[in-house]
């Protein structure tokens, strides 16, 4: 009765042909990057070290460890989220919670895309016009940051306002029903079921702020610094330009010391991205709604 | 209603309070919403400040567009041609969509259609991590791996030019075009599948007869997108296209782009200067170009939706 026909089997055929296509192209997309790191790990993983970690560059930056960098980039990523998340989580709070459907909220959505797509070089122009020269910030950690916080704004109003809209529809309504305002609403229903949903977007942030170069180029990190910043006033070294500079800038830097570099910092920002995809996870599974 | 009791006062003045938190929650996230706007807005208004002076005094169109001469620090006859620049950005960014385009929509078939359970959530976390590696280590990989296989593959001198720095920026753009364009796979409804199927179509038939077709605008910005990526990239190019000012002739031209030349000029330059007030103006220009194509493709998406 079912026989498959010839035609059936032309069809089928056809269609194993371009599933394997299509398989091959992904597995293509991601082979170069997986040899890519491979070659990262092999050569750069004998430099490292605990001392690596916390010593400071030695001999012109041709020797020693990344301790200085690594410690600029936590002021640099701790003094970004203090600016972006607050106002991040309350754009998202306003798009999700708030917003009508009229041509302001669409220019909201459009200014955001673009936030996320303006270059990165032209995001440091900015914070060279605004912050470093106009408010007198003068190259420093909080203008780096004040610049590397606008930039990726978008990243936690996108997380933030995904996780807020998770929230159903009829956990407001029940909470309005009994009286409850607006503010009341989201602080006791809407922002306890999401905020593990706004951590996730926070910690991609993360990986993100941690990795940007050309933002923090002219704004507020140096080549090199002998010392800690003591204050946001202060400049201070970061391991994505500590890469960029020893690869590029200094001459007799021995081949290995730029491959560990590069391996402590695509750990770091890999680490916190499969931590927040693997919290993301986590949350879907014990949803309850 | 308030109640009417001798008493009522307290429960009067919460519900005041409450009103008032509740009022002055609602103008700050307004604020931050529209923060937004704003801070595009002083995007534009404080580049085009510092590059203002360029604009009005040296600025000729015909010199920026149409000389590949970038000269600006030369002391008795600076030139502020943009056309090589141009050329270099839209050459490393042509190779890298022609190596990313078909083979970020064709992984994006593979996970959208094809595959299904764990391998689908896996490849979809791989890609996720891929488009997470910052670009400076995109740029250093292009310095110090791909440099001198290029060289020992094809026997050229240097190995710092379009192909290198093309092919790191495909790899770069891939992920994210994928994640869009999967996106727009998945936002077609199921019901339109089933119908297909229903007729009798192969799962194969399904996806090129309905699924492209109907996921077509949002591929299209898929590609938009990654052309805007590639456009504004900066690090992974600085690093990798050997930054010589170049009309290249084959990939194998060493070349620069215009993100570049920012970055790597603007540390010498006294601010005010002509030299410093030109990177700006090419930073306008980047902006103006990225919020064209982020507009387009916010467009291309929107307009098929409303229909």
């Amino acid at each position: 009765m079912f026989e498959a026909s010839d035609l059936n089997e032309r069809n089928r055929r056809v269609e194993r042909l371009w599933r394997l296509l299509f398989l091959v192209m992904t597995v293509l997309l991601i082979v170069p990057v997986v040899v890519i790191l491979s070659v990262l790990i092999h050569k750069g993983g004998p430099v490292l070290s605990i001392d690596f970690l916390f010593t400071e560059p030695v001999q012109g930056m041709t020797a020693g460890g990344i301790f200085p960098a690594l410690v600029g980039t936590v002021w640099l990523v701790t003094v970004a989220l203090l600016a972006s998340v607050p106002i991040g989580v309350a754009a998202a709070l306003y798009l999700s919670e708030y917003a009508p459907d009229n041509w302001l909220t669409r220019a909201i959505n459009l200014a955001i895309i673009n936030l996320a797509g303006v270059p990165s070089i032209v995001h440091a122009l900015f914070g060279v016009g605004a912050f470093v020269l106009f408010f007198r910030f003068g190259t420093s950690i909080l203008a780096a940051s004040l610049t590397l916080a606008i930039m990726t704004l978008p990243v936690v109003i996108v997380a933030t306002r995904e996780s807020l809209q998770a929230v159903p529809q009829a956990f407001r309504e029940a909470c309005w029903n009994m009286g409850a305002t607006r503010w009341q609403t989201i602080r006791r229903v809407v922002l306890p079921n999401s905020i593990s949903g706004i951590l996730t977007g926070v910690i991609l942030e993360v990986s993100r702020t941690a990795g940007e170069t050309a933002p923090i180029m002219f704004t507020g990190a140096a080549f090199f610094l002998p010392f800690l910043p003591q204050s946001v006033y202060d400049q201070t070294m970061a391991m994505s330009l500590h890469l960029f500079v020893i690869s590029t800038q200094v001459p007799g830097v021995p081949e290995a010391l730029p491959f560990g570099v590069a391996l402590v910092l695509i750990s770091m920002v890999l680490a916190m991205n499969a931590i927040s995809i693997a919290f993301r996870m986590h949350l879907r599974s014990k949803k309850k709604w | 209603m308030p109640q009417a009791s001798p008493r009522g006062g307290d429960a009067i003045d919460r519900r005041n309070l409450d009103w008032y938190i509740d009022k002055g929650v609602q103008v700050l996230v307004f604020i931050g919403g529209v923060s937004g706007i704003l801070f595009v807005i002083s995007i534009f208004v404080f580049i085009t400040k510092e590059g203002l002076g360029f604009l009005t005094e040296q600025f000729s169109i015909g010199e920026f567009f149409g000389s590949p001469r970038w000269a600006p620090t030369s002391s008795h006859n600076p030139t502020y041609g943009a056309l090589a620049l141009i050329a270099g950005t839209a050459s490393v960014t042509g190779l890298a969509m022609v190596i990313a385009v078909p083979f970020s929509l064709g992984a994006a078939i593979f996970i959208g259609e094809f595959a299904t359970g764990k391998p689908r959530e896996y490849l979809k976390v791989l890609v996720e991590l891929l488009a997470a590696i910052p670009s400076v280590v995109w740029g250093f990989i292009g310095l110090s791996i791909m440099n001198p296989l290029i060289i020992k593959l094809f026997n050229v001198p240097v190995g710092l030019n379009v192909l290198n720095s093309g092919f790191i920026l495909g790899l770069m753009a891939a992920p994210i075009m994928t994640t869009i364009a999967e996106d727009a796979l998945k936002a077609v409804p199921d019901t339109y599948r089933e119908a297909a199927e229903a007729l009798g179509a192969t799962r194969w038939q399904v996806i090129l007869r309905v699924v492209i077709p109907a996921a077509k605008p949002g591929l299209l910005a898929a590609v938009l997108l990654g052309v805007g990526r590639g456009f504004g990239e900066t690090m992974a190019v600085l690093m990798a296209s050997g930054h010589s000012i170049n009309l290249p002739t084959s990939v194998f031209d060493s070349v620069r782009a215009l993100t570049a030349t920012i970055a790597a000029e603007l540390g010498e330059t006294a601010v005010g200067s002509d030299h410093y007030r030109a990177l700006f103006t090419l930073g306008i220009f980047l902006f103006v170009v990225t919020f064209v194509i982020n507009l387009t493709a916010d467009l291309v998406v929107r307009g098929i939706r409303r229909k």
